[in-house]
């Protein structure tokens, strides 16, 4: 006998968003598809250990689905719901190939440019990852209550403004598809280095979810150059994941990593797609730009082969799409490794950033070699003030405290 | 169809000069020829309003608008679109034809 347990699980992550999207559309109601889908799987999960897993789990649960929200319609049969009924029952059976679409409906729905930011994100990781709102509330650091009004709120104004459950049209759909792409490096990021101290320091549930979304967005959109960027730069990232963390729960730097223990698949898929992307020709945006200067890190066999020369160029290419401080601080630190620690310090201070960790934590370590240990010593302390993730406390401290006592 | 009133923000003391007041022509044009136009309207400024309050007894009458602020509404659309990217294109072109800010927001119901 199969487990029944583990297909349920699966089926839950794979099928969630599109029984979701498909009921959205058919009901125009993402409360009663969410509510709808969920006791289609409650459902699945006292039938199916009797009577074995169905061929298609996906239309079984939106048939279900489906059939609940007509009975259940059909008690209450109110004012506007007459028309929602209506609907429902002209509905003709899901053409192949249309669900896909129905998916990528749910996530620009979610991440529409009306709604705030923070809304989206949550939207997002509730219709289209089918994360509990405590899980999400959990991951950003919000109270649960907190987290519930800002998804009911979201979906009210999805409600009464008539956000469409639809992909944008041609010319709206650049401006929407940055947003999109804006929400899932967010939940990403979030995942790859979470901010909160009660948490573990790498979430693999929201990484692996904003790789999802993000191939789906990209499979969708295969010209959009951001998407294939956007979805090489995780993907990248993402190998390296396990040896980010040592054994101990202490953050392992980029250099020092076991690059053995790099996930040699997820490269080998993130440098096609880069290379993909500069056959083109086409001028790269920010996560293209990102992605090759992954790219170049996970291409040296050991860090001392690292062509920094190129990531400073990279970093000169992404300054000038996004002349932000914090770009000009990830440049310094390439810097730092061509031209010495000098040159990137004189870089590095007086950037408006004292309120950024990792600020202090460069400026810590390229005091550190140039052995000015006791400003060194107060940047690391500020590093480690601000620095919410465990890990990253750890691996702070630790340098700190190898430091030269005065 | 549902309708939304696109409220144009005024955050200058500056009057619409003539030729602002002339693209409003052209956009309320535009509008009606494509079936998104219901109503739309200036207001005078807010030094003319006053406020009533007739809640309990004799009304009460206060000089000025109910809330001060360095922005405040000019004129407004009311129109009619089938959702909110339909009314978000409409805003769009709207603040652009007057030079102004403007909210979206749709009607109840």
């Amino acid at each position: 006998m199969t487990d029944v347990g583990a297909v349920l699980a699966r089926v839950h992550r794979e099928e969630w968003a599109r029984v979701v999207a498909t009921l959205a559309r058919r009901l125009g109601d993402l409360d009663v598809a969410e509510e709808m889908a969920a006791e289609a799987f409650a459902t699945a999960v006292e039938r199916w250990p009797v009577d074995g897993v169905p061929p298609n789990p996906g239309a079984w649960l939106t048939t279900t689905a489906h059939r609940r929200a007509i009975d259940r319609l059909r008690r209450e049969v109110k004012r506007e719901e007459r028309h929602r009924e209506a609907l429902m029952l002209a509905d003709t059976p899901e053409p192949l190939g249309a669900i896909d679409d129905d998916r990528l409906r749910l996530v620009f729905t979610c991440c529409h440019p009306a709604l705030a930011m923070e809304a989206r994100i949550a939207l997002t990781l509730r219709l289209v990852g089918g994360l509990t709102v405590p899980e999400i509330a959990r991951a950003f650091l919000v109270q649960e209550s907190a987290m519930g009004r800002r998804i009911t709120r979201a979906k009210e104004k999805i409600r009464a403004a008539r956000i469409p459950y639809g992909v944008p049209l041609r010319e709206d759909l650049p401006a929407r598809v940055t947003g999109v792409l804006a929400v899932l490096y967010l939940i990403f990021n979030e995942g790859y280095l979470a901010s909160d101290p009660g948490q573990a320091a790498v979430r693999s549930d929201l990484t692996a979810e904003a790789i999802r979304l993000t191939r789906l967005v990209r499979a969708l959109l295969p010209a959009d150059g951001e998407a294939a960027g956007l979805l090489a730069l995780m993907l990248l990232t993402e190998a390296r994941r396990t040896a980010r963390v040592s054994a101990s729960g202490e953050l392992v730097a980029l250099g020092e990593q076991d690059r053995g223990a790099w996930d040699r698949e997820l490269i080998a898929e993130g440098h096609a797609l880069v290379r993909a992307r500069l056959a083109t020709g086409q001028a790269p945006g920010r996560y293209q730009i990102l992605a090759a200067i992954n790219a170049v890190h996970t291409d040296a066999p050991d860090v001392r082969d690292t062509d920094w020369s190129q990531i400073v160029a990279l970093y000169d290419q992404l300054a000038r799409l996004d002349p932000s401080p914090i770009v000009r601080l990830n440049r310094a630190v390439a810097v730092a490794e061509l031209d010495g620690p000098e040159v990137a310090l004189a870089q590095v201070d007086g950037l408006p950033l004292a309120g950024y960790h990792a600020y202090h934590a460069t400026r810590a370590d390229l005091l550190r070699r140039l052995g000015r240990s006791e400003e060194s010593r107060a940047a690391y302390d500020r590093a480690i003030e601000l620095a919410g993730n465990t890990a990253e406390t750890a691996y702070l401290t630790r340098r700190r405290d190898q430091l030269a006592r005065p | 169809m549902a309708q939304y009133l696109m409220s144009v923000l005024n955050d200058t003391s500056a009057l619409a000069t003539a030729e602002e007041m002339a693209a409003i022509d052209v956009f309320n044009e535009q509008l009606q020829a494509d079936g998104h136009w219901v109503f739309a309207g200036g207001l005078t400024s807010p030094d003319t309003a006053t406020v009533v309050d007739g809640r309990d007894g004799e009304p009460v009458f206060t000089d000025g608008p109910y809330v001060e602020s360095k922005e405040h509404v000019v004129g407004f659309w009311i129109v009619e679109a089938p959702h909110l990217d339909v009314a978000l294109r409409l805003a769009a072109l709207g603040s652009k034809h007057c030079n102004r800010r403007v909210e979206l927001r749709p009607f109840a119901g």
